[in-house]
């Protein structure tokens, strides 16, 4: 074995990665904090108020980087439930059972903002725009995958069966987005879509990418106090 | 190979025979949920006519949800399924030839039955042909990837409903392919683009989905 | 020819057994003793490779069994607690379908022996009673004669004087043919194992 791959497979042993954890946990907490303040402060402060949707379109800087976080916590989860196969490690196992809540709240939190915002500018509360109906079909496969795991008593098969479950998700989670996408295109027509948001001024993208960075720490931050939850558990 | 799918396809067709009222109660089921739509919004036909795709489609899903718990369970429970596990094929290929099966006992009929509640539903004759290859190709994906779910949750308590929570949302991209066709052609457009994404989706869940049932039958067996 | 490494078992939180270590040649019989609840099932998982160990391996001529897969599936008769009938389909079909499964051909009158053997009618299963249907699940060792390894759990459960015999007489054969069966069981046997193993020390 060469040293970098006994470098690896040192931190993949629960117990040298608790403390690990740990650090990087409070860092990326306290990252979390600072950015969003930032993002925040530049979306509801610095920049500039929308010609066609006014004040209501700020929602934008919560929305959307949370479905993208939504988004790539599940391409991580996946990998993840990947690697815990291939290699039968128990730490990669709990570090998709992990994300997994993270990754549900983040799309809750996408759909409800995406609410909101669908509220002042279509008038009602819900509209099937291409966007809200993949977050939601990502939200059943996020509790399709915790409850998945809850139902198994015996935890070895509990992680596999939600590990491949996470693959199979993710596999088909392009094909959801696309098909969705092709039948909005046929129902809805030429309707004001959330996808379409105001022209991209340079403030607004800097807010939301902020803000993404935002929540990517917190959700590492979560995910890793969720993680040595885990190992402690399961000692 | 061949002989030991050919021999599993023939035992579970064999098993459904003599157990017709189990598989007459499934399609049954198929036949009531069509019925309800009308009496739940009302039966103005311009509606039916719009409707039917969709509800012939969720009705298919919904039936085909129905019989998938079934799939390995009795088996399971007769410790079959482990002989199945040790046999001298490889399980992939085992796992194949159930789904095959299931799809012949359970969704081949859909699309037989399909066209008379298409005609309940007052849906114009240039669309059953349209809605007949829909289902056909899109039923096997569906005893494929749902056979996924099946193996995954064998066993468990709360089985059947986990099971639809866990296989709706992988079934949605059959379901807007499968109703968009019909709908393309309703309105006078081509549904080739719709028909052939299907034909997609079915040789690609034929090429992969056996492994990942055989995976998740061992992950569930051990 | 089967190996048996290091093997360790835990299930449920609880470690059945480790370090658990056997060679097992042709013409030899293996008995695995011990408690309900000790693993005597577990262990059998193990050997034909449906439970992965929590530790070690399974070497079937000198290979990882689980590299071997179906390789070693070809090569023995796994007969479990379960009767692993089909109840719909009748005694004659279900060993019919079991042996085409283990990729082996029988004639209808090879399977039509080795129920009048058991003294099985040809009768669905789910008409047989309790006995009978072990029985018809036993029948499949009459045409498993060539098969080097037999793995079988608990086979004189549920039997009657006679059948038992008649089963033992067939693990006796298998040996002293060279081949290899390991088998558990609660019960007195006069079957003389080359060895045992108790999983209860």
């Amino acid at each position: 074995m060469t040293a970098q791959s006994v470098k690896w497979f040192w931190y993949a042993s629960p117990q040298t990665f608790y403390p690990v954890a740990g650090v990087i946990a409070r860092w990326c907490g306290a990252a979390a904090a600072v950015l969003c303040a930032a993002g925040l402060y530049i979306g509801f402060f610095v920049a500039p108020t929308d010609a066609q949707q006014g004040e209501a379109y700020r929602i934008i800087f919560i929305h959307v980087p949370a479905a993208w976080m939504s988004m790539f916590i599940y391409v991580v989860m996946a990998f993840w439930a990947a690697i815990g196969l291939a290699f039968n490690t128990r730490l990669s196992h709990m570090m998709a059972s992990a994300l997994a809540p993270t990754g549900a709240l983040l799309t809750f939190i996408a759909l409800w903002t995406g609410s909101f915002w669908g509220r002042p500018t279509w008038g009602t509360w819900w509209a099937w725009d291409a966007r809200l109906t993949s977050e939601l079909i990502l939200l059943f496969l996020y509790l399709g995958f915790m409850a998945l795991q809850a139902a198994i008593d015996d935890r070895r098969r509990a992680e596999r069966a939600g590990a491949l479950l996470a693959i199979v998700g993710v596999v088909n989670v392009p094909i959801i987005y696309y098909s969705v996408q092709w039948w909005n295109t046929l129902h809805q027509g030429a309707s004001v879509s959330l996808t379409r948001a105001p022209s991209m001024a340079a403030t607004i993208l800097t807010g939301m990418l902020i803000m993404a960075l935002a929540f990517w720490m917190y959700s590492i931050a979560v995910t890793l106090v969720r993680v040595r939850c885990l190992i402690l558990e399961n000692r | 190979m061949l002989e030991a799918a050919r021999c599993i396809v023939v035992r579970d067709l064999l098993v459904a025979w003599r157990r017709r009222s189990d598989v007459a109660t499934a399609l049954l089921f198929f036949v009531i949920v069509t019925s309800l739509f009308p009496l739940g919004i009302g039966a103005e036909p311009d509606l039916l006519r719009s409707i039917a795709p969709g509800v012939i489609w969720v009705a298919a899903l919904l039936s085909c949800l129905l019989s998938l718990g079934r799939l390995f369970a009795a088996d399971h429970a007769d410790g079959t399924l482990e002989q199945l596990l040790l046999s001298a094929a490889p399980l992939g290929v085992i796992a194949a030839a159930k789904a095959f099966a299931h799809w012949l006992v359970a969704g081949l009929p859909l699309v037989l039955i399909a066209p008379l509640i298409a005609l309940q539903y007052d849906l114009p004759a240039p669309l059953y042909p349209v809605l007949a290859l829909s289902l056909l190709l899109g039923t096997p994906v569906l005893s494929l990837i749902g056979a996924i779910g099946a193996a995954l949750t064998l066993g468990l308590r709360g089985g059947g409903v986990l099971l639809s929570l866990l296989v709706l949302p992988l079934f949605v991209p059959v379901l807007i392919m499968g109703a968009g066709s019909v709908d393309m052609a309703a309105a006078g457009l081509a549904p080739d683009g719709q028909l052939l994404l299907l034909a997609a989706l079915l040789i690609v869940a034929a090429a992969f989905a056996p492994w990942a049932i055989a995976a998740a039958l061992r992950i569930s067996m051990e | 020819m089967l190996e048996a490494v290091d093997l360790a078992c835990e299930r449920g939180g609880r470690s059945l057994f480790r370090r658990l270590s056997f060679a097992l040649r042709g013409g030899e019989l293996l008995r695995v003793a011990g408690p309900n609840g000790s693993g005597k099932t577990s262990l059998l998982h193990i050997l034909c490779g449906l439970l992965s160990p929590t530790a070690g391996a399974v070497r079937w001529e000198g290979t990882e069994i689980r590299r071997l897969r179906e390789e070693y599936s070809k090569q023995l008769v796994y007969i479990g607690h379960a009767a692993a009938v089909k109840d719909d389909l009748t005694a004659a079909e279900n060993l019919r379908i079991t042996c085409t499964l283990a990729g082996h051909r029988v004639s209808p009158r090879q399977i039509r022996q080795a129920l009048d053997s058991f003294e099985l009618a040809d009768l669905p299963v789910k008409r047989l009673s309790q006995g009978q249907r072990r029985r018809a699940a036993l029948a499949r060792l009459l045409l498993s004669q060539s098969l080097p390894l037999w793995l079988l759990d608990e086979p004189y459960a549920a039997l009657d004087a006679a059948a038992g015999r008649l089963v033992e007489e067939l693990i006796d054969g298998h040996v002293a043919r060279g081949g290899a069966v390991v088998f558990t069981t609660h019960q007195d046997t006069r079957v003389r194992a080359s060895r045992v193993i108790d999983l209860d020390a």
